[in-house]
Order: structure tokens, then sequence, then C-alpha cells
């Protein structure tokens, strides 16, 4: 047996850490999965390379994240490990050794934000961003669209790209009136600088094989080919399926791994999925096949019935209704620009974030500048129920001249006296500047 | 006394050693033909001045089941495969008679699709009518239950010669390669047992009561009633006897590189605190990968008759042998010839070596002497990038653990210890380039059959232990058992050293060789909705290849 693209493979479960002894991000997670992979000796495969996973380093969050108050105060060894083991198979690709990979770390990320008081969403730093950045940064890439198939909305993922022309975000998730974390409408399209990079898609809850693949054929396909990225990333999260007990898709294994082979990522990034025993087994190993090509019509779950699990007419209407709203929504996101453009210079919005597994409240104040020359300077009032007070100004990776000066400007002003710590996140020059009090 | 012999590729080498003392050697040429006459010959050779009485052990290392296996002469073996869910099973086929079949196993262990009977016996009427004698019957997660593999023996056992279930060749994870190594047994069982008879018949004609034992390619024993069961074991035992030869002479503190330098290729292993490294999963062999145990070894086309050449203004040391050295009649330099021109190995026609190396010192524009220095530091150059290879693959292996990840060992060797054909004329050297001290043992010339004779039997036992369902299992033992709610790890690990126990002796260990270990313990909860119902535990132990006590005293 040999595989079609050469794949590359981090398989680290971390059976040594878990969130809590009965949280669902725990210890063996990710057991029946080795189980399962292991047994069907897929490491044997030609074409099938498995790495030890790399840690990530500070430098390498600090250029995505505020941390507050420092790096090392919000993350443990498995998080470094996690970001580590996403970048490991980054460079296993862009460095030519293999066609695509598939990094099924633990703990996820996708639920992260450009600012991390703790975690949310079990995510406490967001490991595709991080991998993302040190892609353009080591390899000189530039657009990257990220695809993000977990149940959950990545609004961590979203906030970080939400004002980058250069990253594609597309999430499929269970509509956000009806599960954590609440956000993800087909409104959300990205900020001033940014917009129609953001897509969101809404399904209705007992979506099932026939809707995702029907979502990717009507719109995540299609964008993704207007779009033209240098590189696909999937956000691979398998909490979708129909015995994942925290959400309620009924998404099955067979249809992950049309997906992927659809989608064709170069590389794919395990995020949630809970169902340990009924689904990530199964999911996980019709993945890989997919990934590397080889023949996956023989993986299902032992008590898969495609007709239990058929999707019902009204979905089908909500779906496809979802879609060309969305795509209609998508028509006017150049006449936004112009009006943003037309507009004041600078654009704010507020909002309250909820850490919901360590129990933070995080208010917010974010002011960017509308440039036509760059993805425009970012500023970020941060305050949380912790007592932390940050402001982080983010220089985007291309800004253009008056957007540096902006930055280095605020970070200047930004006063110590006001705030616990000031950061200059400085993409052109990659640096990380902080004042403390 | 005990007696030790080792078929190889060229010779048969056999030893009789009293104490520690050699007080026979026996080369005799190896005719693959007729290996049971050089076997018994071998014997009889070496024995035949003591008294029979007088041999209290007595262990082989042959080929047979390896020449079979590669040269396709072994017998046909019809295999059932329950694969159930997963990869296409019939990517997996393997020899003429490869049936997959209904039924499923989950990685819990529970039963989802029964098997056919009727489906069963029907193939049992197919392989009985195209005289197929031996059957191997394997499903995917038969090592955490065996059901299917058991009902299948129920249903055919009766009309075939010996039956290899997949739970029994080993207890790890690994359908595939369960798959290749239940066949591999199967087809190998009946030549392994007519042939191990054959030479116990040999045995007893010269009135030798001591049980044979078989060398297997982890570097341990198991007796001549086990070698059915397990034939497939003693592959490519060959290597594994020179490394427990080596062991002997071996430091027992440190991390050391061991070399088998012979004509066309070098053996690399790797020793930590005495103790040879084993492959993670198992041997390939024929094109397949197996579970069969076995040291760690690597193999390099690098040899004392390699063929040396220029090519591209580069010098060329092998891969390929073109014959012997030009100083024993060959037609090609090889770093033999390098070694006489110097001086280093005495014998041979130094003329026609010494002529090989002027035509490589013409092309390198170098003196002659010079070019055979350089001959000889590029052939140990070679070896030495190969053992950092295998260093650096063993110290790459995955980690499943924080951990391991950050704190797991790793392997560094300080020293080397080297056997084969030109051992002591290129230690030297490979001191000089490694900066490692090099040990050349004595004896090194038939140390692969004195790691045969001083070899202790060796075994592995799996036991898994759900206590949610409340069974404790080790599928290599078939042994099935009902567990307490509340046990721990270490209730497991008590069974496990237990069974690893009684499976040793059973092999023919001695008590006093019993030096067994953990080599994996985990233990997780099983949670369902937010409790924890049970754990899973498992547990891996092995009794540890090394030397019968006598040997590994004389170790330090």
């Amino acid at each position: 047996m040999k595989a079609n693209r050469k794949t590359g493979l981090v398989f680290f479960p971390a059976f040594d850490w878990a969130i809590s002894k009965t949280h669902p991000e725990r210890e063996e997670r990710l057991l029946y999965t080795q189980d399962q992979v292991f047994e069907e000796g897929i490491l044997d495969i030609e074409g099938l390379v498995e790495f030890n996973p790399s840690l990530a380093t500070e430098k390498d969050v600090e250029r995505v994240h505020f941390c507050v108050p420092k790096v090392d105060a919000v993350l443990t060894e498995s998080h470094y490990i996690s970001a580590g083991g996403c970048k490991t198979v980054a460079d296993a690709v862009l460095g030519g050794e293999v066609d695509c990979g598939f990094a099924l770390v633990r703990p996820p990320g996708h639920h992260a934000m450009r600012v991390v008081h703790g975690a949310r969403g079990f995510c406490n730093i967001n490991i595709e961003a991080i991998m993302v950045e040190h892609i353009r940064q080591t390899y000189g890439v530039d657009r990257v669209a990220i695809v993000d198939t977990d149940c959950h909305h990545g609004d961590g993922t979203q906030n970080i790209y939400w004002h980058d022309p250069d990253t594609l975000f597309i999430s499929l998730h269970q509509d956000g009136r009806t599960l954590y974390p609440g956000s993800g409408f087909t409104s959300e399209m990205g900020g001033p600088n940014a917009l129609g990079t953001t897509v969101n898609i809404p399904l209705p809850p007992e979506t099932s094989k026939e809707g995702f693949l029907y979502v990717m054929d009507r719109v995540v396909l299609p964008i993704l080919d207007e779009f033209k990225p240098e590189l696909v990333i999937n956000s691979a999260g398998q909490d979708n399926h129909y015995s994942d007990p925290i959400t309620g898709m009924r998404f099955c294994a067979q249809g992950y791994a049309k997906l992927t082979e659809k989608l064709q990522p170069h590389i794919a990034v395990l995020e949630g999925g809970y169902s340990i025993e009924g689904a990530l087994p199964y999911v996980n190993v019709g993945i890989i096949l997919a990934l590397a090509g080889i023949d996956y019509s023989w993986v299902r779950e032992p008590d898969y019935d495609p007709e239990e699990l058929r999707q019902s007419d009204e979905i089908r209407s909500t779906i496809s209704s979802t879609c060309e709203r969305l795509l209609e929504e998508r028509q006017q996101c150049a006449s936004k620009r112009k009006k943003y453009l037309e507009g004041d210079e600078f654009v704010q919005r507020s909002k309250t974030i909820i850490y919901d597994t360590d129990k933070i409240l995080e208010e917010q104040k974010e002011m960017i500048r509308v440039c036509g020359g760059c993805a425009g300077v970012l500023k970020i009032d941060s305050y949380a129920d912790t007592g932390r007070h940050l402001l982080g100004i983010s220089v985007p990776r291309k800004a253009c001249s008056t957007c540096q000066d902006i930055g280095r400007q605020w970070f200047e002003e930004g006063s110590i006296r006001r705030f616990d710590l000031v950061c200059l996140q400085d993409r052109v020059a990659d640096a990380y500047e902080v004042k403390r009090k | 006394m005990i007696v030790g012999l080792d078929v190889g590729g060229t010779h048969t080498d056999v030893v009789v050693l009293q104490g520690k003392e050699i007080v026979c050697k026996v080369k005799i040429l190896t005719d693959h033909e007729n290996l049971l006459d050089t076997v018994c010959f071998g014997i009889f050779e070496a024995t035949r001045d003591f008294k029979p009485q007088s041999i209290k052990r007595l262990v082989v290392s042959t080929t047979l089941a390896t020449n079979a296996i590669v040269q396709g002469k072994t017998e046909p073996v019809g295999i059932l495969v329950a694969s159930g869910p997963g990869i296409n099973p019939n990517g997996f086929a393997i020899g003429e008679h490869y049936y997959p079949v209904s039924g499923a196993i989950d990685h819990r262990g529970k039963e989802i699709a029964s098997i056919n009977e009727e489906e069963i016996l029907e193939i049992g009427k197919k392989l009985e009518s195209s005289n197929v004698r031996n059957l191997a019957l394997v499903s995917k997660f038969s090592v955490r239950n065996p059901s299917l593999e058991l009902k299948m023996r129920h249903l055919l056992a009766d009309n075939f010669d010996t039956v290899t279930l997949g739970h029994e060749v080993s207890g790890q994870l690994n359908f595939v390669r369960r798959i290749a190594t239940a066949y591999l047994n199967a087809a190998v069982a009946g030549i392994s047992r007519n042939f191990y008879e054959a030479v116990r018949g040999c045995m007893e004609h010269q009135s030798m009561q001591t049980p044979l034992e078989i060398l297997k390619a982890d570097g341990g024993t198991m007796t001549q009633e086990s070698s059915t069961r397990y034939a497939v074991e003693t592959i490519l035992s060959g290597p594994a006897a020179s490394v427990m030869g080596i062991l002997a002479f071996a430091d027992r503190t440190k991390e050391e590189v061991v070399l088998d330098i012979g004509g066309t290729t070098t053996d690399i292993a790797i020793l930590v605190e005495g103790v040879p490294l084993l492959k993670p999963l198992g041997i390939r062999i024929g094109g397949y990968n197996t579970l069969v145990r076995a040291l760690r070894t690597v193999s390099i086309g690098v040899g004392g008759d390699s063929w040396v050449r220029i090519e591209d203004n580069i010098l060329k040391v092998g891969p390929e042998r073109k014959g012997p050295a030009l100083a024993y009649g060959g037609t090609e330099p090889t770093p033999t010839d390098a070694l006489v021109t110097l001086g280093l190995v005495k014998g041979g026609d130094r003329q026609r070596a010494a002529q090989g190396m002027q035509r490589l010192a013409e092309q390198m524009g170098e003196g002659v002497e010079e070019a055979a220095e350089t001959v000889i530091s590029k052939t140990c150059d070679l070896i030495l990038e190969a053992v950092q290879a295998l260093v650096d693959r063993v110290n790459q292996m995955p980690v499943y653990t924080i951990h391991d990840l950050l704190e797991g060992r790793v392997i560094a060797p300080t020293g080397m210890v080297v056997i084969g054909g030109p051992a002591k004329e290129l230690a030297p050297h490979l001191q000089d380039r490694s900066g490692w001290p090099v040990q050349v043992p004595p004896d090194y010339e038939v140390a692969n059959a004195i790691g045969a004779a001083v070899a202790r039997t060796t075994c592995q036992v799996t036991v898994l232990a759900d206590t949610d369902r409340r069974y404790v299992y080790a599928p290599e033992e078939g042994h099935m058992d009902i567990i307490d709610w509340r046990a721990r790890t270490e209730d497991v690990v008590k069974i496990a050293f237990r069974l690893l126990r009684q499976k040793a002796l059973r092999l023919g260990a001695d008590e006093d060789d019993l030096e067994m270990e953990l080599l994996e313990d985990y233990e997780f909860n099983i949670v369902e909705g937010f409790y924890t119902v049970g754990r899973n535990i498992r547990v891996k132990a092995q009794v540890k290849p090394g030397l019968i006590r006598p040997y590994r005293e004389a170790a330090v």
C-alpha cells in the first residue's frame, strides 16, 4: 500500500495532560484514535511519515498574541508542544519533505483570540495562527486560507485575521444561536480593510453529510478558487460527528473524509471533537487516508446508519437559503469598502469576551486605521476582571509607512500609569516590545 | 558444557564452552541445500570428544525459516481475515489463499459483528480441496478480544495440521503486520517442526539428553517444543547471535555500538548498559513488515570485500561486492586489499593487492600507501555515518507524552565493540575517526556461535485491563480473567509479571535468568458523561535479552 500524496503526521496525544480529570480535554482523548491508527497499520504505509513535535517559542506566540501579563503565565508545556507540532508539520510541507500534513495535537486553539488573558473554549493560544505566521515569516508565503470545520465557530481565528486581507478565513459551524461561542453569523465578513476575507456559514443542528458537502460545493470551494491562496489550512475539528456529546450535528467519518478530499488542504490541524470512542478513531483515520489519497471507502463507525442520519427537507432548505444569503451579502463588500475609505480614518468597535474555561470576563475597545495601502494599524485596549489592563498595538506584516509611524507613536504615548502593560507587535520588523508598570 | 551453533551464509560455526573457556571451535561450510546435514554434522564434529551427558545446553541459530521465506519455499497457507471497518482489507492480500471474512471487533474489544459460520466452513472446504494444510486466522483488534479468531479455530482446526492465531503471535496493535506475521508463522510452522524434530533425532542418536533450544531474532532462545507455535520468531537470528556474542564483552555501564564487519555487509546494533535495543514493532522480511520481536540491527553494504572504485572523481566503497579481494584471487580492489597493501593483514597476495591500490592511486593522484589509507578511512567513515544515522533514528522515535518529549532518554554511545573478518585491523582506524575507545573481543571470529550458546530465554507479555468492563486480558497467552473494578496499575503489573514468569519457564528459561522488566504502563480513566466509570490499564513486560547467569557475571 502506498500514499498517493506524501503525508506528514505529527501525532501527539499528550497522554499526561488534562484540563481536569473529567474534562472533555483530558489524557485519553486521543487514546482510542491512537489504537485505531496503530491497529490499521497506517504508520507503515509508504509515503506516510511520522514526526515528533518541536516546541513553539515565545517569539512564535508573540507574533500572533498579546499574552497578559506574559506568555509564560498563560501557557503550559502542552501548549508549546501543540503549537510546535503544527510548526513541525508546516516545516515538513513547506520544506518539500511531504505534500501535505496533519497535526493531530492537543490542546486545540481556534477559540484563542489576539489578546489572551486565559483559556476560552479549551484554548489558550491559536495554534493555526502561530503556524501560519511562522510559515509567512520563514517561507515568505503571502496568501493563506484557513477553513475551519469544527462544530464551534472559530471565533479566535476570526478575531486574529479580522483585519487581514491576505488571510481568507472560512468557518462552517453549528448556528451560534444554539452553541458556544454564540458567534459566526453570515454578516461577520471582516474589518474595514479586509471585507470579504472572513466567511461564516452557520448550519442548523442536525446538518448531515449532504449539507456539509453541499456547502463545500456551493460556497467554500468557489470562494477558495476566487481567493487563490498559496496554502490551504484546515482546522479539522471533529465535533460535527453524530455521536459528539457536546454538539448537535449529524456528520460522519465518511463525510469528513469526503470533505477533506474536496478541500485538499496542505495542512490539517486537529481542533475539537470529544466523542473519543465513537467518532475520533474513525474520523481521524478517514482524514488521514483522504489526505494521503488512499481508498477510505471502508472507513465507517460501527453504528453508522445513513438512513438514520438522513437530512430533513427543512434543514436542506435552511442551509441552501443561508448559502444564498451569504453569497448575496458578499456582493456588497466592494461598495462597503468604498464607503469606509471615504469615511473616518479610524474605526472603533467594542466587545465583551468571555473565557469560559478560566472564568474571566474581558472588555475590549479596538481601533483600526482604514488604510488604502495596507491591512491597517490596530490598537486594542483590553481590561479583564482579573484586574489586568493591556494596551496592544499591532503593526501588520505589510504595513505602509504611515501605519508604522502611527503604531510607534501609539506605543510611545501608551502610559504605564494607565495600563499594566503596553505592547507593540511589529510584524514589519518581526519584533515585540513591552512596557510594564 | 554448553554448545552454540550458528548457521551463516558461508560458514556454520559451532563452539563448546566449559565454564568461560572455549574447549572446541568448529567451522564448516554451510550447505543451504541440506541444512539438516550441516547442523547435525556441526553438532557431531564439535561434541564428538565429549561425553554426551556432559552437554547441558545446546542452542542453534539457523537460516531455515529465513531462507524458506526469502526463497519462497514455504508451505501454502489458508488465511482468513476479519477486518471490519477501516482500511480496505483487499489491499493486504498475502499468499494464494487469502479470504476477507465478515466479523468485527472494535478498539475497546467489543464484538460489533459476528462471523458467518457458513462462510467460514465453506472456505474451510475450499482450502481442504486445494490441499492447504496450514491455517492462519486473524481479526482486527484480536489483541483486545480474540473471540472471532477462537470461533474460527473452533470451526476449522480439526481439518488442518497447524493453526496460527493472530493474537498469539504478538500483543502489539497492527492488523497489517499481524496478518503478515500469522501468515509467515503458518507458512514455516510445518517446516520448522520437521526440521527441529530431525535435529533432536540426531542428538538422541548421539545419546544427548539435553533439550534443543533455538535462537530467535530478539537474541533470546526458546525450546524446540515452542518452535512450531512461534516458528516465525526464528527468522533472521544471525545478527542477533553476533550481538549476543559481543554482549559478554560489553561495558554494562555504558551505551555502546556493536559492529559485525563481514565481507559484504556490516551489521550495526546499539547496547544500552549491556542490553541490546529492540526494534519498535518488529522485523521486516521478504517484503513484509512483521510483529516479530527483533534486535534493532541495521545492515549496510560496506565490508571487507566491498567493491572500491573511483566514480566521477569520488572514491566509492560498496555497496556491491564483486567477489573476494584481489589478494585472494578477486578481480576488483577492496578494503581488504588496502589492509594487505599496508601490511596490516598478513597473508594473501600482497603484490596483487598493491596493484589494485596502484590503479586507484593513479586516478586519485596519490601514492599507493596514501591511497590505501584513504580507502580505509573512507570505509570507516561510511560505517560511522551509518552508526550516527541509527543513533539519530533511535533518538527521533515518536513519543506520546509531554514527559517523554521533554525528558526522554537520549542515546549517546561512548564506545564500540567490533567483530568480524577485518575487525582487528580496522579497530584502530575506527577509534581514530570516532574518538571512541574500540574493543575487539577475543575469539571474535566465532562470536555468533558463542552468542547462541550463552543467550538466555526471552519473552514478552502484554496485559490489558478494562475495569469498566471488568476484564483482564493477555492476548499472547490467551489469558482472560475477571478483574476487580478497583484494580489499579500495580495490580495489573503483578498479573503481567506472573504471566511473564510462567511463559518464560515454559519456553525453557532458568529460574536464575528471569531478569524481568516493565516496558510500558499506562492508566487512563474511562469517562462516560462526566463521570469516571473505570480504568483502561495497559502493561507490557519482558524478560530482556541477555546472557545466562555464569556469563552475565563474566561480562562485567
